[in-house]
């Protein structure tokens, strides 16, 4: 692919996935641990529905050229987070006026600044996004879908648009581009059909295939493999892993387990709004913290065998829950101070 | 048979009437808000009336023909900036009431007696005021020309002349239209009517892009607002909630978003309503209904024939039933 090319000579990217495994291993196995190539670093982005935090991020790196994943139970705030950093959404906790100094949300991608950068410029500068419940434009066909993707198109400005001349050849070259990446896709065939006529797992693909339209430099899929059948799993699998092999960092939201076992090369793990563990995908899954997000921390004891409920017993279970409860109020504390 | 020729004439004659050229062009301008960008805007009878009022007063006050012309675009103008600014960012409901009552306040403050001396109140602007430099203009020689049965003066109020203006503006606006729908710009506006917040995603600017649509069709509405006043008269009521429906009726019968659609829509319209109005004039007797209530009667019929449309076939004439069965 001629694109291929184009992003396959980006400097410090690691083109080699063993070379990228290892100097990931090296990375600091804890919440908020720094990488040695950071495309996106993200602090203090805290978002509340009312009473309820639905994401409170003190610090999150993602590395430059890795799929990383981002998992946890419902309601962990991984969608909000999604939404915050592609400028869908603000955070509470973004720069005012009369305050724009530490403790503000701040986030950089690709050396930029996208504190409060709207959803359009976010995309501009190379962050897209996919969407959970998949935005395909109904009314248009498939092929179109696929040029609205595209950047640079001179014929998007109303008065250039009136003399066709002026965006033919660039018209020519994106449809030649999105025609390739529709044949990767196995949508070619259905370039003329309306995308209201898809199936759910092909809007998918074609949302993939429109957002790659303009060679982002990461691409944020949001729960790629809900409602996509098993054997179309297998073959996203499989361009999500080309496409970081040609150059486009991935991110992605996911549930299923072992699809992120198959792909990611690196897990976060989010919940109650939080980061609670990262780490590679094999080791990540035995953190207590992730166990206890998923489970519940005390998730192996029976409440209802009284033969196990001795004194010594319950003393444990009750020293574990007021440790818990003082961690819980000194953090709460602490963010009361910042605030 | 006499009966037939006669209706059949009275029904051309009516379909190439200024008026009907002004209403294609007001639903051209429609088609713009309504079929490609999806903004609902409720309001367009408020654009023709400021085109309106805005050329008719500039040239009371002695302007020359081009700059009121000039004057009518920009009242078009500013009045789509002042709708749109506050409201594209929003849903898309509260440009429908934005529209819809800012229609009405310009209608309102049009008709008030405190600007009598300005807008002549709710007496409105006579014609004679204003269409003078516009006759100046024409080419054509004096005296009336008569082809097949249409039968005008050359240069009169209501004439050759401006029945040549107003439909070689609707041609020229529907070239515009047929080449900003096959252009990229066109398929970015078709893209935020079926969802903004994908078109965002892509990283186009779907504010920008809703406005300058609004603009656009605001702008072709002013035009219009120029051609349906200069053989009669400005009258603010003349321009009220009832022709934006009217607009609406006139581009879902032809077909929204499509690019002829507004001008078939707003020949059957007028069409359709007079030749309800003769037959019940001619073959209802007078004691069930009167002329007047024969022209009402026009109106219901043309409002069943809407919900007709609308549940049978909704995708309008020329519309594409396929494109719109995806409709959610």
């Amino acid at each position: 692919m001629s694109e291929t090319t184009a992003t396959g000579t980006q400097p410090g990217y690691d083109y080699d996935r063993v070379e990228l495994r290892k100097k990931l291993a090296t990375v600091d196995k804890a919440p908020g641990s720094s990488k040695p190539d950071s495309i996106l670093t993200v602090d203090n982005v805290v978002r509340r529905f009312g009473g309820m935090t639905a994401v409170d991020v003190q610090h999150v790196e993602v590395q430059r050229g890795a799929i990383t994943a981002l998992i946890g139970p419902n309601g962990a705030g991984k969608t909000t987070f999604f939404n915050l950093l592609t400028g869908f959404d603000k955070p509470n906790s973004a720069p005012t006026l009369t305050n724009r100094g530490a403790g503000t949300a701040r986030w950089v991608f690709n050396g930029r600044a996208m504190g409060a950068v709207g959803a359009a410029k976010v995309a501009k500068s190379g962050m897209v996004r996919t969407f959970q419940l998949t935005k395909a434009l109904s009314r248009l066909t498939v092929m179109q879908n696929m040029l609205l993707g595209a950047r640079d198109q001179p014929g998007e400005n109303f008065f250039v648009a009136i003399v066709k001349p002026l965006w033919k050849a660039r018209e020519a070259e994106i449809e030649a581009k999105a025609a390739d990446l529709l044949k990767r896709f196995k949508l070619y065939e259905k370039k003329d059909d309306y995308a209201g006529s898809l199936s759910g797992g092909q809007r998918k693909l074609l949302e993939m295939a429109r957002a790659l339209m303009s060679d982002p430099a990461m691409i944020m899929l949001d729960e790629p493999m809900a409602g996509v059948n098993p054997a179309l799993t297998q073959s996203l699998l499989g361009h999500i892993q080309s496409l970081r092999d040609e150059g486009t960092t991935v991110l992605f939201v996911e549930h299923d387990m072992h699809m992120v076992r198959h792909i990611s090369d690196w897990v976060i793990v989010m919940a109650e709004g939080r980061i609670v563990a990262e780490g590679p995908a094999d080791t990540v899954m035995d953190d207590q913290a992730v166990i206890d997000a998923y489970l519940g921390a005390h998730h192996d004891t029976d409440l209802g065998d009284d033969s196990l409920l001795t004194d010594e017993s319950i003393e444990e279970l009750e020293a574990e829950v007021k440790e818990e409860d003082a961690a819980r109020v000194e953090t709460e504390h602490n963010e009361e101070g910042k605030a | 048979m006499d009966y037939l020729v006669q209706l059949f004439q009275s029904l051309t004659v009516q379909a190439l009437a200024p008026s009907t050229a002004a209403f294609a062009i007001a639903a051209i301008g429609l088609n713009v808000h309504f079929g490609f960008a999806g903004l609902l805007n409720i309001g367009q009878a408020a654009f023709l009336l400021l085109g309106a009022y805005g050329f008719a007063i500039s040239i009371d006050r002695g302007l020359p023909l081009f700059a009121a012309v000039l004057v009518a675009l920009l009242c078009a103008l500013l009045f789509a900036f002042i709708l749109g600014l506050p409201t594209l960012k929003l849903r898309g409901d509260y440009l429908a009431i934005v529209t819809i009552s800012a229609a009405e306040i310009i209608r309102m403050v049009g008709r008030s007696s405190i600007l009598t001396d300005l807008t002549g109140g709710s007496n409105g602007i006579t014609g004679n005021t204003y269409n003078g430099p516009f006759q100046a203009l024409s080419p054509l020689p004096d005296g009336s020309t008569q082809i097949l049965w249409f039968d005008y003066d050359n240069n009169g109020v209501n004439g050759w002349w401006i029945r040549i203006v107003g439909w070689g503006l609707v041609g020229v606006f529907l070239l515009l239209i047929w080449a900003l729908a096959r252009s990229p710009w066109g398929r970015l506006l078709k893209g935020i009517r079926e969802d903004e917040d994908a078109v965002r995603s892509l990283g186009k600017n779907v504010y920008s892009y809703k406005l300058q649509a609004l603009v656009l069709g605001g702008l072709i509405g002013a035009v219009a607002g120029i051609i349906y006043v200069l053989p009669s008269s400005v009258q603010p009521d003349g321009l009220g909630r009832s022709t934006t429906f009217f607009i609406y009726t006139a581009l879902l019968l032809g077909g929204a978003a499509t690019v002829f659609g507004p001008v078939l829509g707003a020949i059957l319209f007028f069409v359709m309503r007079l030749l309800i109005q003769s037959l019940a004039q001619s073959f209802i007797p007078d004691s069930i209904m009167s002329t007047q209530q024969t022209v009402q009667f026009s109106y219901v019929l043309v409002g069943v024939a809407l919900m007709c449309l609308i549940i049978f076939r909704p995708q309008g004439i020329l519309g594409n039933k396929k494109e719109l069965s995806f409709s959610v």
